[in-house]
């Protein structure tokens, strides 16, 4: 079980505040697979990303990376998921380069100069490396955070928050190259997007959120119809 | 020690090195207020010598807490802080590493300058030596201390002044103690008790403050 399936999620309630997001959610993710998660706005989505890469703790249910609870995993655990929220996590006063390598030497990653160059080479913006981050236009800067995804091949397990946000085609296209590659050597990738998927190899599959929404929440949802009839 | 808590640092050192007039204000805000006093307590020699060893401390007290307030705060609101506690590593040498910046560009720029504070004063050479040391031992509690403060206050409208009020009680018998031992020197006695005192302080809140620091801000960032 384990080599096939590198995380799994049983029984899992989020919340956010005093509300409860979802609940009951079942969720295995497999080698060389590719999951797109989805669901209205506010559902859970980003919550559910952070539970899994242990930035929270989940109201209920739990959590295994690799047969092993995120508490038993530790640090070791840390090491086998990358988690890149909406944020992109730079820093305006560093260079580009300075910026991706700080990210790569915090998270154990290869941070040599010829692989911090070949990432930035991989999402295009290898030609503004000496520029501060601050000179960057939103679309760059989410390609420098994506940059680190060429370097943590050796992540199996890859946390997406809006991943394509703010990338034009030839971003996405880089990104849906990295993405296939990642599965193609075993590793497992869980995504939101709001614009659906143009990836192709592998096929991905869509777990929605929906009907995990707590019972009152959709009960709610049921009695007012107008919103169902406009659809 | 492990390399977050290296790369934290030296980050921190870096971009510190981008902004230095940012950097420096805390040396001027202690400078500027230190320079006051004798403005509004009058010129007499011997007065502002005896309330000397006070005032130093109180204005590094204050310049440490008005600039440990956004320690975080750039972090949190960038992701950075997000990434930095998924590193595999503890929280604890992310906060430990956060504090140690804020310690090298705050308290060792207030103790650099003190001596020119002790001749703005009057003091003697023994209680410039004391202040001195009493301000090794004692601002790196201030930098550790606060590093706590801004963690629990994190994310807060009014975090500025809630960590001021959070920190200050805590930071009150190294106050004592750092004062106490220039003012003992002063005397014509010998201060080791009040350093030693001192110290184990440093000890203690080197052991505790970093973890309750680390949790906080698992809290905060959650």
């Amino acid at each position: 079980m384990s080599a096939i399936c590198v995380l799994q999620a049983t029984g899992l309630a989020g919340e956010r505040g005093e509300r409860r997001l979802f609940e009951g959610l079942e969720l295995a993710l497999t080698r060389g697979s590719v999951t797109w998660l989805r669901g209205r706005n506010g559902r859970g989505k980003t919550t559910l990303l952070r539970l899994l890469a242990g930035l929270s703790t989940p109201a209920d249910g739990d959590i295994r990376i690799q047969d092993q609870t995120l508490r038993e995993a530790g640090p070791e655990g840390r090491r086998q998921c990358v988690y890149i929220g909406h944020q992109n996590a730079l820093k305006d006063d560093l260079t580009t380069i300075e910026s991706l390598a700080f990210l790569a030497r915090l998270h154990g990653l290869p941070h040599d100069a010829a692989a911090l160059k070949q990432a930035l080479q991989r999402l295009g913006v290898l030609q503004g490396q000496h520029a501060p981050v601050r000179t960057l236009s939103q679309g760059q800067r989410r390609r420098v955070a994506l940059a680190r995804l060429v370097l943590s091949g050796a992540a199996p397990l890859w946390l997406l928050d809006e991943p394509f946000d703010a990338l034009d085609s030839d971003g996405i296209e880089a990104l849906n190259g990295i993405i296939t590659d990642h599965a193609a050597a075993g590793g497992c990738v869980l995504l939101t997007s709001h614009q659906s998927l143009s990836l192709t190899q592998p096929t991905p599959r869509v777990l929605d959120l929906e009907p995990f929404a707590p019972r009152a929440a959709a009960t709610a949802q049921s009695a007012a119809p107008s919103h169902a009839a406009l659809r | 020690m492990n390399s977050v808590f290296v790369c934290v640092l030296l980050r921190d050192l870096k971009l510190a090195s981008r902004r230095r007039i940012d950097a420096l204000l805390p040396l001027a805000f202690f400078l500027v207020a230190l320079s006051l006093f004798p403005l509004g307590v009058g010129p007499e020699p011997q007065t502002l010598r005896q309330i000397a060893p006070g005032i130093v401390w109180v204005c590094a007290l204050l310049a440490s807490m008005l600039s440990v307030g956004s320690l975080f705060a750039g972090d949190l609101a960038d992701g950075s802080l997000e990434q930095m506690l998924l590193a595999p590593s503890s929280a604890i040498a992310v906060a430990s590493a956060k504090c140690a910046a804020h310690w090298l560009l705050t308290g060792l720029p207030l103790i650099v300058a003190t001596p020119l504070a002790g001749l703005a004063f009057n003091m003697s050479g023994p209680a410039v030596a004391a202040l001195l040391f009493s301000l090794v031992l004692g601002t790196p509690i201030l930098s550790l201390l606060g590093g706590l403060g801004a963690a629990l206050t994190l994310g807060l409208r009014s975090g500025g002044m809630l960590l001021i009020l959070i920190v200050l009680p805590l930071a009150t018998p190294a106050l004592i103690f750092g004062a106490g031992a220039v003012v003992t020197v002063e005397a014509g006695m010998s201060a080791s008790g009040h350093f030693s005192l001192l110290g184990a302080l440093l000890i203690v809140t080197t052991l505790g403050a970093p973890l309750a620091t680390a949790a906080a801000l698992r809290i905060s960032t959650e």
